[in-house]
């Protein structure tokens, strides 16, 4: 038996006295899956993703992880949001913003650095450790947000948006990186995007979220190689195949907007 | 600041020492009461050759670092408190309203009567006065802080405390220290004011009083201020250079240096 590593049961949220913006959302993810939830602006992704992580508290219903009800941030986790000039304190060396996680962790300077070098590494940013983030490319700051959501070696990545705001090339490049992580570390990931091409590429099983309040629409296992590439693995017909219909739930016919 | 700024700056010096030395060379204005500005900078710079001048001086600086040094002392914290506890600053508003407008060299009297005409109530006067900037900067500050960047910190499992310590105090550190630097030139004027009200001791202030009073002061009374406003441009250049070094990267730093 697989264990369940993340259970969302029953979920429902409104900010306030506003419109529900979730509504009974029943979700498992297994350990080490990485499943991606896509669907249009403004339909709740964000809102799940922070529910997760026990950044707000759903108005019904509950999230547990590994059994254990979140009613507070959730230990060994990882997060990366969309916009990381703003995720990134510009305060802080990229060695030290890699490093903060670990802090919580008790570690010494010494090996809180030696740690964070490591994960500098791992996202290809060897050496630049002692640079200041706003000193980088939007790219590149986005590796090292990476690294550092990694570096406590969380059990749970959370990814908001993650390459939204990259170029394409940029994109692609971090895709096959996390891809790359999230085979080498096992490690289970919650990833949002809006972008059905991405949802496809970069998951193992593809949850679509529709609008109005926010719902599961679809639920599709993503049936392509482990090791992706950018463009074999976009040529294949199943991947053709399962982006039109990942398509389909997320615009379905008679709602395409012109 | 640019060299064709600088540049404008001299000139602009230039032209008012012009005119001020115009006016008193062609008698328009009787030399006693505006002695031409060749001589008030003449005697400017041989008070900078005397030991008894130089000691006023340095006391007067000692009761603005300790004014202001205490000011930074309290405001900061009580910023820090009212910044991130919405019920303490509901709690304060009325009290702080009420002071604000006093203004502080109204207090002079006052506090010399308590405290007698010594540094005790300069230091007080100029940290009174010193507060309410860098008070209002920290609290601003406080609230400027970016909800991404806090979240990033609770995501890894940080608490409030931390929340305030790490993110929300360095992102406000700006501000700060513009606060400070505000701060810093309204304390100069009321370490000098005070001492000019005081009348005796040691000073700056306490030599244009005392210039002020004899028969043909003018020139020294002017000459001491020529020193008052260089203290405060030198202080200011001094606060915006260490800004520069400290926050580079705010945007109006990084432009600077693009
Ligand atoms: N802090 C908030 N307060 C009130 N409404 C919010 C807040 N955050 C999001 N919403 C609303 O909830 C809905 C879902 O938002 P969000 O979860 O950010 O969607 P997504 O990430 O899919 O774009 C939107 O209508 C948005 O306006
Ligand atoms: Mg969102």
């Amino acid at each position: 038996m697989t264990a369940h590593m993340l259970h969302i049961d029953h979920l429902g949220h409104r900010y306030g006295v506003g419109p529900p913006v979730l509504a009974d959302i029943q979700l498992t993810v297994p350990d080490g899956q990485l499943v991606t939830l896509v669907g249009p602006s403004g339909c709740g992704k964000s809102t799940l993703l922070r529910c997760v992580a026990g950044l707000t508290r759903p108005a019904e219903g509950r999230v547990t992880l590994d059994g254990e009800p979140v009613d507070r941030v959730p230990d060994r986790l990882g997060v990366v949001f969309q916009d990381y000039s703003r995720s990134l304190f510009p305060w802080l060396t990229v060695r030290d913003n890699v490093s903060l996680p670990l802090r919580r962790q008790g570690l010494g300077r010494a090996r809180r650095h030696e740690e964070a070098a490591l994960m500098l590494e791992q996202v290809g940013l060897a050496g630049t450790g002692k640079q200041h983030p706003w000193q980088l490319s939007g790219g590149m700051q986005q590796r090292v947000a990476l690294a550092r959501a990694l570096a406590a070696r969380p059990a749970l990545l959370l990814m908001d948006e993650p390459f939204g705001a990259l170029d394409a090339q940029t994109r692609e490049d971090l895709e096959d990186l996390l891809l790359r992580l999230h085979r080498e570390g096992g490690l289970t990931v919650l990833f949002v995007t809006h972008d059905i091409d991405e949802s496809v590429y970069v998951g193992d099983r593809v949850v679509v979220l529709a609008p109005g309040p926010g719902h599961v629409r679809a639920d599709l296992p993503v049936e392509l190689p482990p090791v992706r590439d950018q463009i074999a693995t976009r040529a294949l017909p199943e991947f053709t195949e399962l982006r039109a219909e990942v398509g389909r739930a997320v615009r379905p016919a008679g709602t395409a907007t012109p | 600041m640019k060299r064709g700024e600088a540049l404008l700056g001299c000139a602009g010096a230039a032209g008012a020492f012009a005119v001020c030395e115009t006016l008193s060379r062609t008698g328009l204005v009787p030399s006693a009461d505006l002695p031409p500005a060749s001589e008030v900078l003449a005697r400017a710079v041989e008070l900078g050759g005397q030991a008894a001048f130089l000691d006023g001086v340095a006391a007067t600086l000692q009761a603005w670092a300790g004014g202001l040094g205490l000011a930074c002392a309290l405001a900061v914290p009580l910023g820090l408190l009212l910044g991130s506890v919405p019920a303490a600053n509901t709690a304060a508003r009325v009290l702080i309203e009420f002071l604000r407008p006093v203004p502080s060299v109204a207090l002079i009297p006052l506090v010399s009567l308590l405290l007698g005409s010594g540094t005790a109530t300069t230091v007080t006067l100029v940290t009174y006065a010193a507060v309410w900037p860098i008070l209002f900067n920290t609290v601003y500050g406080m609230g400027e802080t970016d909800p991404v960047a806090k979240d990033t910190l609770r995501a890894f499992g940080f608490g409030r405390f931390a929340v305030v310590l790490r993110v929300a105090l360095p992102s406000a550190a700006p501000f700060i220290a513009a606060g400070i630097r505000i701060s810093a030139a309204t304390a100069l004027i009321l370490a000098v004011a005070t001492e000019i009200l005081a009348g005796f001791g040691e000073g700056l202030g306490i030599f244009v009083a005392q210039a002020g009073t004899a028969t043909d002061g003018t020139r020294d009374v002017l000459a001491g201020v020529v020193w008052a406003g260089l203290l405060g441009l030198v202080i200011n250049s001094l606060l915006v250079g260490a800004e520069r070094r400290l926050f580079p990267w705010t945007p109006d730093h990084r432009a600077r240096r693009a």
